[in-house]
């Protein structure tokens, strides 16, 4: 076992690699390596036709899936993705196995996951984060080897450094023509920027698309390129853009959450960076979208412009820059219609892939350029660690998302939560799972007050004594929580057992995360 | 030399005593007083819980310096009495009696929590009180109900009930409660306690919520019961003085300074006499601001 830079214990060792454990936000570079590409050179010449294969059993078929490959798919429909399921139960009954299931996220509509589990078409996984009865079952120890869990950044770098080699990538797009032009902004279920499956599409040895909306030759806008496609299967439907938003786009009333919101609002508005030119990133979910909301009034009266906003979109930012409050949007991930149908109609509402958006070892990434970022965690420690992955049962139940990638790169992370959710306190001695060094985040927002990270971010406690917010350390926040809840009972952990390591964004493991037992 | 800070009593937030969780973090809305309720919105079977809870809740949880209320139920009840045997122990700042129509109602209960501070060692008169009228009987008594004791820190009109019994309904305008609302106001002015209105329950009509505030403030009220977070915030604005107030006020003692300076008799800010009255606005508008907090110290001869 070795001890990293935020104290955990991480062995030497895991699924036959040697563990590089976290030394710091930039602590490692790159190895001197050209940027890994299993892409064959591939002949299609004009008599062969179009790339359609006629169903998704041919498709697989036609790219040559065999046991033991990695498999990949982009989580930009969230909850609405009908792509994921279909795709593994063609495999199934093809009788492959042993895959190794690696998209950028997973989400409560993937519980069936399971089942592919158990019956072994897949034995390992790779994600940004495991949720429902996935993350239960994962906890529970159903895997021989420990899931990795990257950040949307990370996801980049393993792929260019060599150490996730996509096989197969299943991309549902929106529209595509039969070469294999791709959008996800227009069409019958439209997810937006595809800022994932951008990634995908370039770095996989084989590009499988799949479609419910077929276009003329050329389609357009091309988000992915023909050249990067070896084939396109049209199916009913792809997704369900209602739900891609479901639980993470809306607006809320609950007074708690405006209060939460209001509360980071003030941060922003006293924090020295709200000013003409800032760039930020609210993200969503209600609390994000209500500062969203907020901080568009100050915007608007005090005639502040951002120079852009950036991430995941949805109808809050879209407005603001279409009203010009918001000069430019840099979109990974649209998260509304109203977002989705924003990218296809105007130039400065920029579709960004992943690696562009995150990537630390990319050549300089666009959170680099960010101001200031809104984040979450489900509990944070006195010494700023968060955890966004883990629950307080101990099951996975989150995902990193690009969460590690902006606290560590903005000028100003704000994490926004609440300081007890139902009688769990969300401030605690320490985190049950490091996802996010405190090193990386400059404040606390909570419905009672804040707590500045004053070694990160010194200034900051004298800027907000002028906003009026009340100002505490955060062992005084984590007691109030205790005063409130009582010291939750630790949780019971099958030390012996790790059903998943946390990468940081560089690859070193910040934490790993041990079998839950039974109760 | 500025005088000792107005309590603010803007706004009184309900917590039903069936909900513990609203209770644990009810003073994160900054509401200036919390009213935990034991009456209308605990069920029947519910009481001995709610009472239980709020007893601990108030032993236990750190309310800083918000006002602590508890609304019991009516004192000639089983269970009010059994609230108040209770409540009392707890200490809150103080106990709202329901439905008061007389000042023996009010006298009656503070014979009571009497008998239990004595028993249990608090210095008599520990435990404020606070009467809502609810019935044409409590409206028409307002006088004699608000002279009837020095624990009472005000009173309040609970609207529904009195809206009931006069075989009406509220409406957006409030003509309904023009009388009962102009009887209490004169009422308190009299014997100088607390004047607070009643509820608006629509917590979705943003719009007619702020009209009745600003309805209820120029008649003269203190403040406003609320029944959710999201209806403070509005309510304080309209019952916090403007900066344009504030610095009016500013001035006027300003104006007072130098006419002393001058050994002026009369006293003029910007062609207009200041007369006494004028004098006592100005001195409650600085007090108003600086209870609220908004004042950047200084003394205004108030």
């Amino acid at each position: 076992m070795l001890t990293n830079a935020v104290n955990r214990n991480i062995p030497e060792k895991i699924n036959n690699k040697k563990l590089i454990p976290y030394q710091g936000e930039f602590a490692l570079s790159p190895a001197d390596a050209p940027v890994a590409s299993y892409r064959k050179l591939k002949k299609r010449t004009p008599d062969m036709g179009n790339k359609i294969q006629r169903d998704l059993t041919a498709a697989i078929r036609s790219v040559g899936l065999k046991d033991g490959m990695t498999i990949s798919f982009h989580h930009g429909f969230r909850d609405g993705d009908l792509t994921v399921l279909p795709v593994l139960e063609a495999i199934r009954a093809l009788g492959i196995k042993n895959l190794t299931l690696a998209p950028s996220s997973l989400t409560d509509v993937h519980d069936p996951v399971v089942e592919f589990i158990k019956d072994g078409t897949i034995t390992h996984l790779e994600s940004s984060g495991l949720r429902g009865k996935l993350g239960k079952a994962v906890s529970e120890g159903i895997l021989e080897n420990p899931v990795v869990l990257r950040t949307h950044g990370d996801r980049v770098r393993a792929i260019q450094a060599g150490e996730l080699n996509i096989d197969v990538a299943f991309l549902a797009v929106a529209s595509a023509d039969e070469y294999g032009n791709a959008t996800g902004c227009t069409g019958k279920n439209i997810c937006g920027a595809l800022g994932y499956a951008m990634v995908d599409a370039k770095y996989a040895a084989n590009v499988v698309l799949i479609t419910d909306n077929l276009v003329s030759y050329p389609c357009s806008p091309i988000s992915i390129d023909q050249s990067d496609v070896d084939c396109v299967v049209v199916v009913d439907q792809i997704g369900d853009s209602a739900l891609i938003g479901k639980g993470a786009a809306r607006t809320t009333r609950d007074p708690k959450q405006l209060l939460i919101a209001e509360n980071t609002t003030k941060v922003i508005e006293y924090s020295g960076l709200f000013v003409e030119g800032f760039s930020v990133q609210t993200g969503v979910g209600a609390v994000p979208i209500a500062v969203t909301n907020f901080l568009g009034e100050r915007m608007r009266t005090q005639n502040i412009h951002a120079a852009f906003a950036l991430g995941g979109i949805g109808a809050a930012i879209t407005r603001l820059h279409q009203e010009g409050y918001i000069q430019k949007i840099l979109a990974v991930q649209s998260f509304d219609t109203e977002a989705s149908a924003a990218l296809c109609n105007d130039v400065t509402h920029i579709e960004t892939e992943t690696g562009t958006y995150a990537n630390i070892f990319g050549n300089g990434c666009c959170i680099n350029k960010l101001d200031i970022c809104i984040l979450s965690a489900l509990e944070m420690d006195t010494h700023f660690n968060c955890n966004i992955l883990t629950g307080s049962n101990g099951e996975l139940r989150g995902a990193l998302g690009g969460g590690p990638d902006c606290a560590g790169a903005a000028r100003l992370s704000i994490m926004a939560m609440p300081l007890i959710r139902g009688r769990i306190p969300s401030i605690v001695d320490e985190v049950n799972t490091i996802c996010t060094p405190g090193t990386s985040v400059d404040c606390v927002v909570t419905e009672y007050g804040v707590a500045v990270n004053t070694a990160r971010n010194p200034d900051l406690t004298e800027r907000l004594r002028k906003s009026g917010l009340k100002l505490f350390t955060m062992q005084q926040l984590k007691e109030m929580a205790e005063r409130l809840t009582g010291k939750p009972e630790p949780i019971q952990y099958n030390r012996d057992k790790i059903v998943a390591v946390v990468e940081y964004r560089d690859g070193s493991i910040i934490d790993v995360v041990y079998q839950v037992l039974p109760e | 030399m500025v005088a000792e800070k107005i309590k603010l009593r803007r706004t009184m937030m309900y917590v039903s005593g069936s909900s513990p969780a609203n209770i644990a973090q009810a003073t994160i809305y900054g509401a200036d007083s919390l009213m935990f309720d034991l009456e209308d919105s605990v069920s029947v079977n519910e009481k001995d819980a709610a009472r239980f809870v709020i007893y601990h809740a108030l032993k236990t949880i750190d309310f800083g310096d918000t006002e602590t209320v508890v609304r019991i139920n009516a004192i000639n009840t089983e269970t009010g009495r059994q609230d108040l045997e209770a409540i009392v122990r707890a200490k809150p700042d103080v106990i709202r009696l329901p439905k008061t129509s007389c000042a023996q109602d009010v006298w009656d209960a503070e014979a009571m929590i009497a008998k239990i501070e004595r028993n249990i060692g608090f210095e008599e008169g520990t435990i404020k009180l606070m009467a809502a009228l609810e019935d044409p009987s409590g409206i028409l008594n307002a006088r004699e109900i608000a002279k009837s004791s020095k624990r009472l820190i005000g009173m309040a009109i609970g609207a529904e009930d009195f809206v009931t019994s006069m075989k009406t309904t509220r409406s957006p305008l409030g003509v309904e409660l023009a009388t009962a609302r102009g009887l209490l106001l004169m009422a308190c002015r009299e014997v100088g306690i607390y004047a607070l209105d009643t509820v608006y329950s629509d917590i979705n009509n943003d719009e007619g919520f702020l009209e009745e505030v600003k309805l209820i403030k120029q008649l003269g009220f203190d403040g406003k019961s609320c029944i959710h977070p999201r209806q403070i915030k509005p309510i304080h604005q309209v019952f916090t003085p403007t900066i344009k107030e504030i610095d009016y006020a500013i001035r006027t003692f300003g104006a007072i300074q130098e006419a002393e300076e001058k050994h002026s008799g009369v006293i003029a800010l910007n062609g207009k006499m200041i007369d006494l009255p004028m004098v006592e606005r100005a001195r409650r508008v600085i007090r108003l601001a600086d209870a609220a907090g908004i004042l950047d110290g200084g003394a205004y001869g108030c």
